[in-house]
């Protein structure tokens, strides 16, 4: 049985003077405990499709559906990262974790504690009073996960969410994320448009080709570049072959079409 | 070590200079304060100003102690007082309040939208003849006047900051399935706080147009009954001394409001 279904999606955006299409049937399933990434050049609707899974935008055909039922239901299986970390600057890191909770008013003594922990466990002890402006780039993000994971969410989403960051902290974040979701079991989408970064992190990668967004090609992570952490994986032998493979792949994309 | 000492020394001589230099424009500005009484005062000594018109100082000040002591002046501007900051709250509070049920019916705020440009661009004060019948000439209606100044343009400042918020905090909230309340209250409101504040600092001023305006107009109690008073019966010490006593207070207010602001501001 497939955790995640995504069915033959359509999604077209109106505005004044034009209607451009999106996603273009878009079909795929993700299982559970899997990593994916949805990689493509900008404007290949990556972004859409990750904010119609979340439920935040209904597509104009189409459904999809997460353990059988349909996504957007009021249960709240799914967490939501976005390229900026977006802590609510006039609250502390404490009340930022605990924002999803208190939302779905399950915030208790437990709940808090298990959040407050969890912040520990990535390395971030003594700021719960802090003001987010008071972190660093990478710290900020690693409570943006922190608020995300305190829901315990079946599904992640991660939305370009290293874009922002520089790249050491972004490689240390990587391992940081991929293990952490690896310990919990979790299920996650990652969108981006690095290559690198979508080799390294998971276990399949969907490739979508621009206007409208179409899945391209799916390509499998072999199993030697799966067990290792997104940083060694870069090391790897077969880290530069597929590297190269999408990479050609990418630059046929951007073509003009010829039919 | 020698180093550190001379720049310690530097930061000390650099500590000066700022002193230094505020002191210099607090003296400059006693000077202009000093300067404008006493050539106030000397012209209307010297006959130089129509004292009739223009009084003198001491006359002011001998106008203030006597009317202090018979209990009339602090009965005025208590009556003025809280008509401007009640004004002027409840001015701040319905106009973010109609912000708000704007912002929470995008539909209703596209109908209105007409209505709000006319009453904006529509001079408030206008309307305190047909205020002053339908409220009575009184408290109220001088109430009124200090909060209607205000609140169109309060609408409209702090819905289009309430517009403004970044999309991304709500969509983190609804990501959490959040409720369009929630969203209001943990999102939109607080980051739109900045806006609210300084549209109190602007509201402080318009309420004291509007409620000078209002007791011009109803002439019964405060400070704007004894400019109109004064000018009645041509005693334009009683004029001066009611302006400079606006001119205080109106002050004190700002200040008060620009206190309220770097505080919350920093708590934020």
């Amino acid at each position: 049985m497939d955790f995640l279904t995504i069915n033959h999606i359509h999604h077209t955006y109106f505005t004044k003077s034009s209607a451009t299409t999106a996603l273009s049937d878009i079909t795929l399933d993700v299982q559970e405990g899997e990593f994916i990434s949805f990689l493509g050049p900008s404007g290949c609707g990556k972004t859409t499709l990750l904010s119609i899974v979340a439920g935040l935008i209904k597509p104009t055909e189409g459904k999809v559906e997460l353990e059988n039922r349909p996504i957007g239901d009021g249960d709240n299986k799914i967490g939501y990262m976005l390229q900026q970390d977006y802590l609510f600057p006039w609250k502390t890191i404490e009340e930022n974790i605990t924002l999803g909770l208190k939302m779905n008013q399950v915030l208790n003594d437990k709940t808090r504690s298990e959040a407050l922990s969890l912040l520990h466990q990535m390395g971030l002890k003594g700021v719960e009073s802090k003001l987010p402006r008071h972190l660093s780039g990478g710290m900020r993000q690693r409570v943006a996960l922190v608020r995300t994971l305190a829901t315990e969410p079946k599904l992640l989403m991660l939305d370009e969410p290293f874009s922002a960051l520089d790249y050491q902290t972004k490689l240390k974040l990587e391992d940081l994320v991929s293990n952490t979701l690896k310990q919990f079991g979790k299920t996650a989408i990652l969108v981006t448009h690095d290559i690198g970064e979508a080799i390294a992190m998971s276990d399949r990668i969907f490739l979508f080709s621009p206007q409208p967004g179409r899945l391209h090609k799916t390509f499998t992570i072999p199993e030697e570049l799966r067990n290792l952490t997104p940083f060694k994986a870069r090391n790897h032998r077969r880290f530069a072959e597929l590297f190269q493979m999408i990479w050609k792949e990418l630059e046929q994309l951007e073509e003009p079409e010829k039919y | 070590m020698k180093n550190q000492k001379s720049i310690e020394l530097l930061h000390q001589d650099y500590l000066k200079t700022l002193i230094n230099k505020k002191r210099w424009i607090r003296f400059y500005q006693l000077v202009i304060f000093l300067l404008f009484f006493s050539s106030w005062e000397l012209a209307s000594q010297k006959d130089w100003i129509d004292q009739l018109i223009f009084s003198s100082p001491s006359k002011i000040w001998n106008l203030f102690i006597q009317k202090m002591n018979d209990g009339s002046l602090a009965m005025n501007v208590g009556v003025t007082l809280t008509e401007t900051v009640v004004g002027f709250i409840l001015g701040t509070f319905l106009g973010t309040l109609l912000a708000a049920i704007l912002w929470w019916s995008p539909l209703l705020s596209d109908i209105l939208d007409p209505y709000l440009v006319i009453l904006n661009a529509m001079p408030k004060v206008a309307l305190g003849p047909i205020l002053i019948v339908a409220l009575g000439p009184g408290f109220t209606s001088i109430i009124a006047m200090g909060a209607i100044i205000s609140i169109i343009i309060t609408t409209i400042v702090v819905y289009t900051s309430f517009k403004e918020v970044d999309p991304n905090y709500v969509t983190v909230l609804k990501t959490f399935g959040a409720t369009r309340v929630q969203c209001f209250r943990e999102a939109i409101l607080p980051a739109s706080f900045p806006t609210i504040i300084s549209t109190l600092k602007v509201n402080v001023g318009l309420s004291w147009v509007g409620v000078i305006v209002g007791e011009f107009l109803v002439s019964a109690k405060g400070l704007g009954y004894m400019i109109i008073y004064g000018f009645q019966v041509f005693n334009f010490t009683l004029v001066m001394l009611s302006l400079l006593l606006i001119a205080v207070l109106a002050t004190i207010m700002y200040q008060a409001v620009d206190l309220l602001e770097k505080k919350l501001i920093k708590n934020g």
